[in-house]
């Protein structure tokens, strides 16, 4: 095996190898890139586009920009987290986000991530649309209110579980999560509690019937550290193994 | 809609999910809307999720799942449009029909709405009914129009005047002038074979005629030379008639008048890259044009031009044509290519490009209908015979679709380099405040501009040309742009998805009298942040105007700006309007301002 390559993150050396992403490089490293639709277990979908960091100058997506030796990536610079900060002002404003009395209070990556980059404000009038809620199916619930639409329901039902249950439809503003049957309910669905999408959604959209508020807010995930806290290096592979 | 019809259209498609588009049209082309029985039959019979087709049929502003009348009309609703008073007219239609637009009208007999402009910008106001044009709309046919819609005439028994449309070629250049027999230009190029063909392209120095100026050379040999992971080493030629950009309407034209190029010059590529099939992705707004090319289609294979053994030789070609439903962003190389598969038109991560990786994964490249009629004559004469014309770095020639304040809009071809002001005293323009080149996307050129020449070096263009004069108000013309890319956004990202939406509300309000200084330096910066982090080009450059107007026609703004720091857009007292309506108030404790208290 030749000696892994290196590019820089905020001036600190991060191993990559060919083929390897920014955003998977970085992750590897244990630094953390704001995310919100990158998920290590899924192909990457680029759309929320949170993970910008500038690379050679060049702003780009590092869930989807292959990391090349001797490049330059910024990341946690005032430029990429004020692009950050109006980007998450956007999704909050875009859906109904009530947090206090959200059950994803303290889980939510989208709350997490804006705590981390200290988005206090809003620049933008709410949007406030009207998405009914799908209590339809025995054990989860669908409150499309929260969706930001970074489609990892949509890739585990289609990639993990082979069902193909989530799907977006319609254009531009009015593009919303549907659910694969007729009626277009979650319960005429094959969706079952145990299916990877079940527990994939970072917000608040997917969320298990019964279990609500079963940790108090206050001992939540995120309650405790910060959402950057979580990146950890992971060991390097073994000999031989492929990346 | 019988069974037997859905069928029908099932069979004639293979039914094959890839050719849901084309299946989607036709159903609803049999039944006026898509049903959800239909939606359920053709997941079925395509082995698609239902979720998939409800993805595709919610996407194109031409499907639609819920009827919206026997008779639809729809207004273009370019700039040009409405400078030529389109709001008036659809005003009185609607007020002939008794009815609200974007509303079906209660016996379900007709709904008039706006769409994206349709390409009839030099004969405009423009509409679609149930998708085909009428031009030069006026208040005597909107008065006839609603007596035939009251009446239920077939729109086939309308007038047929009311569906010409005129080429108004102005200045005829190296394409326009037509100069080449069918089957010319193939000849050369089958005796000097795709690689001498690459060499002539090159030598040419062709660039993309669809905005990005891409080297054609580079983009065909990258497709030749990549492999593809089809058994049969399968690659594709698709040519872009997508034509949605407003103000553009040139490749209208060359379809029209010299199809026979189009098509042996996506032959000629076929040849180049080693493909064997090719698409026409012509835009929904351009169906009239449909029977017509396939009719042209047809000719060519007849004569040997096009099918299993061309000229005699063992080259095998032919082209499909693949009909949009109404989505500027289907322009965009891979949302094109994604359409094509079925698919919703939203791009898709690059790298790889369609030329490694495009339709169904397989080596693709994807042409403008101007790049590819070019490619054509560079076949025939060859590429030092074109780059004479134009400049160094911009050869050949460059068709314009001029529209707006001028005596004469319509099209006109000059070689590359041509000043801004050349084609402004050709047209007939007077006292010109402004002209968009390249449409809304974009650059926007004031008077003191208008030295700059049209070419890749100086003022880039994909082809439009709107123009002016002093009696229009800028801000307006912004305006009517942030509404477009609004509409046309995919919504796959989140800067173009809520930024576009944002802006045009951000319009709006300055628009009512409630912005505020605030407000702009909110614009500016959304402008840095969609050019910065959108997808695709559409997000990156869907600011521009606003942007452009910010800073060249910056009174325009100025004089509908009180407040000097923040303004809310929410007007609470409004909002009550409702409550007072409601319980029958409208004493002085029943408002919020304070004229009302005492
Ligand atoms: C939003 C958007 C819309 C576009 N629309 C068109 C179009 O209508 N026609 C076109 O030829 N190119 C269009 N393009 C450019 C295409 O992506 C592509 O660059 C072009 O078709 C390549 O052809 P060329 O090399 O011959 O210019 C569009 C690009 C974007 C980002
Ligand atoms: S920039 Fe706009 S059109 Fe392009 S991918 Fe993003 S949302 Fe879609």
């Amino acid at each position: 095996m030749s000696e892994p390559s290196h590019f820089k993150l905020d001036g600190e050396d991060i191993p990559c190898r060919p083929g390897q992403t920014v955003m998977q490089a970085a992750q590897a490293a244990g630094r953390y890139i704001p995310h919100l639709c990158w998920h290590p277990d899924f192909a990457p979908h680029g759309s929320c586009k949170i993970c910008v960091v500038k690379a050679d100058g060049r702003t780009v997506a590092a869930c989807t920009f292959e990391a090349r030796p001797g490049m330059q990536v910024e990341n946690r610079t005032p430029e990429m987290d004020d692009h950050r900060r109006r980007l998450l002002n956007m999704l909050f404003v875009e859906g109904n986000h009530f947090c206090p009395s959200c059950e994803k209070s303290g889980n939510c990556t989208l709350q997490a991530t804006a705590y981390e980059l200290g988005m206090a404000n809003f620049h933008f009038d709410h949007f406030f649309p009207d998405r009914p809620v799908d209590a339809s199916h025995p054990d989860v619930m669908l409150d499309f209110n929260r969706c930001i639409q970074c489609e990892l329901c949509v890739r585990a039902s289609r990639d993990v579980d082979g069902k193909q249950i989530f799907a977006l439809a319609g254009r531009g503003i009015r593009s919303h999560l549907i659910v694969n049957s007729a009626s277009g309910r979650l319960a005429d669905s094959n969706f079952a509690v145990s299916d990877r999408a079940a527990s994939v959604c970072p917000v608040g959209v997917i969320l298990k019937k019964r279990v609500g508020f079963a940790i108090p807010i206050g001992s939540r995930r995120y309650d405790a550290a910060p959402i950057s806290a979580e990146a950890q290096p992971s060991p390097p592979p073994a000999q031989g193994e492929r990346p | 809609m019988s069974s037997a019809t859905l069928e029908s259209i099932l069979d004639r498609h293979a039914r094959q999910g890839v050719r849901l588009m084309q299946i989607l049209r036709e159903t609803q082309e049999a039944l006026g809307w898509l049903p959800p029985e239909a939606l359920g039959e053709i997941a079925r019979a395509t082995g698609l999720t239902r979720a998939a087709v409800e993805s595709t049929a919610n996407f194109y502003s031409f499907f639609h799942t819920r009827p919206l009348g026997h008779y639809r009309v729809l207004w273009s609703d370019n700039i040009t449009d409405r400078m030529l008073g389109n709001q008036a007219l659809m005003q009185a239609l609607c007020k002939a029909l008794w009815l609200q637009p974007g509303r079906v009208s209660e016996d379900g007999l007709v709904s008039v709405d706006t769409t994206s402009c349709t390409g009839m910008c030099d004969q405009g106001p423009a509409v679609l009914v149930n998708y085909r044009t009428v031009t030069n709309m006026n208040l005597d046919r909107v008065q006839a129009m609603a007596a035939l819609i009251r009446a239920r005439v077939p729109v086939a028994e309308w007038p047929e005047e009311w569906f010409q449309i005129a080429d108004n070629i102005r200045r005829a250049g190296l394409l326009l002038d037509c100069p080449l027999a069918p089957g010319a230009a193939l000849a050369a190029g089958l005796a000097r074979g795709g690689a001498g063909l690459l060499d002539e392209i090159r030598t040419a120095g062709l660039r993309g005629r669809g905005g990005a100026g891409f080297s054609t050379a580079q983009k065909w040999q990258s497709c030749r030379d990549a492999r593809s992971p089809a058994a049969d080493g399968a690659r594709y030629v698709v040519c872009n008639a997508d034509e949605g950009e407003p103000g553009t309407f040139k490749d209208r034209v060359l379809l029209t008048r010299c199809p026979d190029l189009v098509f042996e010059g996506m032959t000629l590529a076929g040849l180049a890259v080693g493909a064997r099939r090719g698409f026409l992705y012509l835009r929904g707004e351009y169906r009239y044009l449909l029977d017509a090319l396939e009719a042209v289609l047809a000719r060519r294979r007849a004569a040997g031009l096009l099918g299993a053994s061309i000229a005699g030789s063992n080259f095998a070609f032919d082209i499909e044509i693949h009909l949009g439903a109404g989505a500027y962003v289907c322009g965009e190389e891979s949302a094109l290519i994604e359409s094509l598969e079925g698919k919703p038109g939203k791009p898709r991560i690059r790298p790889p490009f369609p030329v490694t990786s495009g339709y169904l994964n397989c080596p693709t490249t994807v042409n403008n209908v101007e790049t590819l009629a070019s490619a054509c004559l560079i076949a025939a004469h060859g590429g030092a015979w074109f780059a004479r014309s134009g400049t160094k770095v911009s050869t050949g020639s460059k068709i314009l679709s001029v529209s707006g304040d001028c005596a004469h809009p319509g099209i006109y071809e000059y070689p590359f380099g041509v000043s801004v002001q050349q084609v402004l005293e050709d047209c007939g323009a007077q006292r010109t405040l402004a002209v968009q080149v390249s449409g809304p996307s974009g650059v926007l050129l004031a008077p003191d501009e208008f030295e700059r020449r049209i070419a890749f070096e100086d003022v880039p263009s994909a082809g439009a040309f709107m123009v002016f004069d002093e009696t229009r108000d800028m801000f307006e013309v912004a305006r009517n742009f942030a509404h477009f890319f609004a509409h046309e956004s995919c919504g796959f990202c989140t800067p173009c998805r809520v930024g576009t939406a944002i802006n045009a509300r951000f319009m709006d309000k300055i628009a009512a009298g409630h912005g505020s200084r605030d407000d702009l330096e909110q614009i500016f910066r959304m402008h840095r942040l969609m050019q910065a982090t959108s997808h695709c080009g559409l997000g990156q450059t869907a600011a521009n105007p606003i942007f452009d107007t910010l800073r060249k026609f910056r009174p325009s703004y100025d004089r509908r700006i009180e407040s000097l720091h923040f303004e809310p857009a929410f007007d609470l007292d409004a909002a009550l309007s409702r409550a007072r309506r409601m319980t029958g108030r409208d004493d002085p404790a029943a408002h919020l301002t304070n004229e009302h208290q005492p």
